[in-house]
């Protein structure tokens, strides 16, 4: 990856994340206000192609844009460098992005 | 030491060269702001100290004059600029010829977009104050910085250039214009009113079209 294609990501994956998020703390409010249960919640979410889509797109945009940023703060602040650090930074976004999938499945699948 | 009107920094120094510290050691040349050798810290703030007036920077008469930031100090306020040329190097700021001197002069017209935009950066008198004063330069080093960026830049759209695509490469390659953060300090403090900042994002998004095949020509 040239840093070109990283910084073309993570600039991507912060178009698709800033109205995710708005979305989804926006929701947690509402919901919160609500005062829906979680079985309230699940019974909305299950089986939903809607919430698949939004929160599969989330973890995964999230999985993309968290690593590339924390790999500039690294560079930028201590000499850790090269492959090592290509390859832990791989390793955190399939960490972000397995444990992202699993609360989608959790919330989204049929149990 | 005397006070006198339109003093300037680079006076005071030389004034205490003279009189005080035989030893100290400083660089300056022109003294009329053309070679950019003379840029040491004052108060605090990287400045051309040949054309920086006492009575403008002086707080409470007092001023504190140190080596540039970003550099290895060599001894008292001469620095070694020796990383900053190899970062201009780096990011491949140097001209490639296409004629020799045989030939006629190339004809740019000089309302060009591309001339426009490489006259914009070209008076760089390679001070060194712009580097100093970025702080992604004080953190990463692998970091070009403003000033080699900025004349990747105005290579970029050189159009008599020979490799153009080269110096693009280069200055987006690792530690290139992509880890700019674009806070604009080297604009601020740019004495001859350069704008490092606007070339360095010019240099992304021309990586980013080259990219997806919009690129130079
Ligand atoms: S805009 Fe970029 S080059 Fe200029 S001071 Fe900030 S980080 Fe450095
Ligand atoms: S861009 Fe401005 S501050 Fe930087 S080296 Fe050139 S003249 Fe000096
Ligand atoms: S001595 Fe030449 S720019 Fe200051």
């Amino acid at each position: 990856m040239t840093p070109v294609w990283l910084f073309l990501a993570q600039r991507l994956t912060a178009l698709i994340l800033a109205p995710l998020v708005i979305a989804h703390l926006a929701m947690i409010l509402i919901v919160a206000d609500g005062g829906l249960t979680a079985a309230e919640i699940l019974a909305r979410t299950r089986g939903s192609v809607g919430w698949g889509l939004f929160y599969g797109t989330f973890v995964l945009a999230a999985a993309i844009h968290g690593p590339i940023g924390l790999r500039n703060v690294i560079q930028e602040h201590t000499p850790w460098r090269g492959r090592s650090l290509d390859a832990a930074m791989l390793l955190l976004g399939g960490l972000l992005a397995t444990l992202g999938g699993r609360a989608v499945v959790a919330v989204v699948g049929e149990p | 030491m005397p006070q006198r009107a339109n003093q300037t920094v680079l006076d005071v120094v030389t004034w205490i060269q003279r009189h005080a510290e035989p030893a100290l050691a400083y660089r300056f040349a022109c003294r009329v702001g053309v070679c950019g050798s003379c840029a040491m810290t004052v108060n605090g703030r990287p400045r051309w100290t040949c054309r920086t007036h006492v009575s403008r920077v002086a707080r409470e008469r007092r001023l504190r004059i140190e080596p540039l930031r970003n550099l290895p100090r060599l001894k008292d306020l001469a620095v070694d600029m020796t990383p900053f040329f190899e970062k201009w190097q780096r990011a491949q700021g140097r001209f490639t010829p296409t004629r020799t001197r045989a030939e006629p002069m190339a004809a740019v017209r000089p309302d060009s977009a591309p001339r426009r935009a490489a006259d914009a950066g070209i008076e760089c008198i390679n001070c060194g104050v712009c580097h100093a004063a970025c702080d992604v330069v004080g953190w990463d080093p692998d970091y070009l910085g403003p000033a080699a960026l900025n004349r990747a830049w105005t290579l970029v759209n050189d159009v008599r250039d020979g490799d153009r695509h080269g110096v693009l490469k280069a200055a987006s390659a690792g530690g290139g214009c992509h880890s700019c953060h674009t806070h604009g300090s080297c604009v601020e403090h740019c004495p001859v009113g350069i704008n490092p900042t606007a070339g360095i994002a010019g240099l992304k998004r021309q990586s980013l079209l080259d990219l997806v095949g919009g690129g130079l020509p």
